[in-house]
């Protein structure tokens, strides 16, 4: 599509403009109206791109100029803020991973990828406490073998955009990869894939509808005076000993008790009912370039230690290979701060081996508002 | 006078390199040059009996704009103990020069100057981390004097971030500098907490950047 901007200089030009309009059913944008239409004054056409050949072989024929405003009127929409409403309903391979979506988008994106790939099927998890739904997706080769499972969960706080933007990411590549990458085929023999790409509902949609840099959930406390409990301090792990706030105006405001929010409950009964078979428990964050591991209660190292930063430091020397970038490694209480009652604390705690918290780009120059252009680089490289 | 090395990633490394950071970057930064941390390369800390914590260490910066260019530093970072009202002492130096961006902000200070009517902006960048090109200077601006805030305000539990800028006013003068009223959102890495901070920022070409108030906004001030 293409926007055309025209002076006309005669009234006979002013009506060829007017009957184009008419009956190409062109898109006027200036003047509002065609009658509005005068000689000597500003015309905007917006021209749908099969009309354009036509109606500039018009303009010609009766010799009236006219200038290009907009090129390509599709790009330009594309470069702007997100729409509100979504049209992907119809077509996932549509879907701009390299966009940060709003929920209902997102969910729209889960039930596409359940319908459309074999591999993939839509779970329910629970309900936020402002009762919206919380679904899983399972990533799972077909087979009678009973499998281990890897479980990623993103979006625990509402204002780290580029963490549901992670999990989106990593399930179409998962996807898109499967049949021609053996790595991912011999990988998804043996392993199922759990990821919940956004924890934190509540929080999301009030992070992009009222407060950016919302963190906690959307619960009520202190008599309907303050909102939302930290759901990273939330869970049954040392909670509320260290690195809390027990007040609810706090953005480290660990509940009103262990599990108190069902956001955390939902989670906690999906992964205690298959703890046996989780080898690995995924958490991604922002922002800071972190891969860490337990604890944050406590500065005492986990049995496996070893094991667990030896997988953590290969996994930030591939993270590095690709864009140079580094991720710092080691236990949370060592390298950011105490903190109790932290989901990587929790599943470690119940047995799960190994359990990681990530914290994607950057380090601070844009921080939470992690442009949209990195993205595909943060994804790419952290896949 | 005990002296420990520590691993570059411990949080206390971390915290002194970002408040050094935060000080360099108040020094050195303008319109057309902001300086962030990227690494910290190597840490000690010497603990001073009846003064405080002295953080001694090497970092990598980076240029806001060109991720790419970097420099290498080395600081002193010293925590007085007790005295909460004093800002940290930092002493530092930069290996090698820094670009030249005298044009960039030569550029930037005619077209101010020649504005018709004062500037003024809202959230950069906006919450799709977007920051239109014209805006990049006065994030610049704000990210120097962000730092002397930070340093102001820092100890040693604590790590500040310029998060976003709220709004932004420019501010009419008679003389040859400009000024500038921010109303900032600093990210709190400890506590998680997100406080907005107004500054009144002067800078002229040759004369650095220099915040001549500034003060902690309560919540509500956003609305």
């Amino acid at each position: 599509d293409q926007v055309l901007h025209i002076v006309p200089e005669t009234l006979q030009q002013v009506h060829h403009l007017q009957h184009l309009c008419s009956t190409l059913l062109l898109d006027l944008w200036k003047p509002l109206l065609p009658e509005d239409m005068k000689a000597g004054e500003d015309l905007h056409i917006r021209v749908p791109a099969p009309l354009v050949q036509e109606v500039k072989a018009s303009l010609d024929q009766h010799m009236i100029s006219y200038k290009i405003l907009i090129h390509d009127v599709q790009e330009l929409v594309d470069q702007s803020t997100p729409r509100e409403t979504s049209s992907y309903r119809q077509i996932p391979e549509d879907y701009n991973y390299t966009q940060y979506h709003t929920m209902e988008e997102i969910y729209t994106w889960m039930a596409h990828i359940q319908n459309n790939s074999e591999l993939v099927t839509q779970h329910y998890l629970g309900k936020t406490i402002e009762n919206r739904t919380m679904y899983y997706l399972q990533i799972s080769q077909p087979s009678d073998k009973n499998k281990k499972i890897i479980w990623m969960d993103c979006g625990i706080h509402a204002r780290e955009w580029i963490s549901p933007a992670f999990c989106q990411w990593f399930v179409k590549e998962i996807l898109q990869n499967y049949e021609s990458d053996p790595k991912i085929r011999k990988f998804l023999q043996n392993l199922d894939l759990y990821i919940l790409p956004v924890l934190n509902i509540d929080g999301y949609i009030y992070s992009w509808d009222t407060a950016r840099l919302w963190r906690k959930n959307r619960s009520l406390h202190m008599n309907g005076t303050c909102y939302g409990t930290d759901l990273n301090r939330n869970f049954n792990s040392s909670w509320g000993t260290v690195g809390v706030s027990y007040n609810c105006s706090s953005e480290i405001f660990c509940g009103s008790g262990p599990e108190s929010e069902p956001e955390t409950r939902a989670v906690v009964q999906l992964i205690e009912s298959k703890k046996s078979d989780i080898l690995c428990y995924l958490t991604i964050h922002s922002y800071g370039q972190y891969i860490l591991t337990p604890y944050g209660s406590t500065t005492k190292p986990p049995s496996n230690n070893e094991e667990l930063m030896h997988v953590a430091q290969t996994a930030a020397a591939a993270l590095m290979e690709k864009y140079g970038t580094s991720y710092e490694v080691g236990s949370t209480s060592l390298i950011l701060y105490s903190n109790s009652g932290s989901s990587q604390d929790w599943a470690h705690m119940i047995g799960i081996p190994f359990s990681y918290t990530f914290e994607l780009r950057d380090k601070g120059t844009y921080g939470f508002v992690l442009p949209a252009d990195q993205i595909q680089p943060t994804c790419e490289e952290t896949m | 006078r005990a002296m420990a090395e520590l691993p570059p990633s411990h949080s206390s490394a971390s915290r002194a390199a970002a408040l050094a950071a935060a000080y360099i970057s108040h020094r050195h930064g303008s319109p057309g040059h902001g300086l962030a941390l990227r690494d910290v390369r190597r840490a000690r800390r010497e603990d001073i009996d009846g003064i405080g914590h002295k953080y001694h260490l090497e970092f990598v910066l980076e240029d806001i704009f060109e991720r790419d260019s970097t420099v290498n530093c080395t600081a002193e970072v010293l925590y007085h103990l007790g005295n909460k009202n004093s800002a940290p002492d930092v002493q530092f130096t930069i290996e090698g020069e820094l670009k030249n961006t005298d044009e960039a902000d030569n550029v930037f200070y005619n077209r101010i100057k020649s504005l018709k009517k004062e500037l003024e902006a809202e959230n950069i960048p906006d919450s799709y981390g977007n920051v239109p090109p014209e805006m990049q200077p006065i994030r610049a601006l704000a990210w120097a004097a962000s730092g002397y805030v930070i340093w102001q305000n820092s100890a040693e539990d604590t790590k500040y971030q310029l998060a976003q800028i709220k709004r932004v006013k420019q501010v009419k003068r008679t003389d040859e500098y400009l000024e500038f009223d921010y109303v900032i959102l600093l990210h709190e890495n400890v506590s998680q907490e997100i406080i907005p901070w107004q500054m009144t920022v002067l800078w002229h070409p040759q004369h650095g950047v220099a915040v001549t108030q500034n003060g902690r906004l309560p919540e509500h001030a956003l609305d």
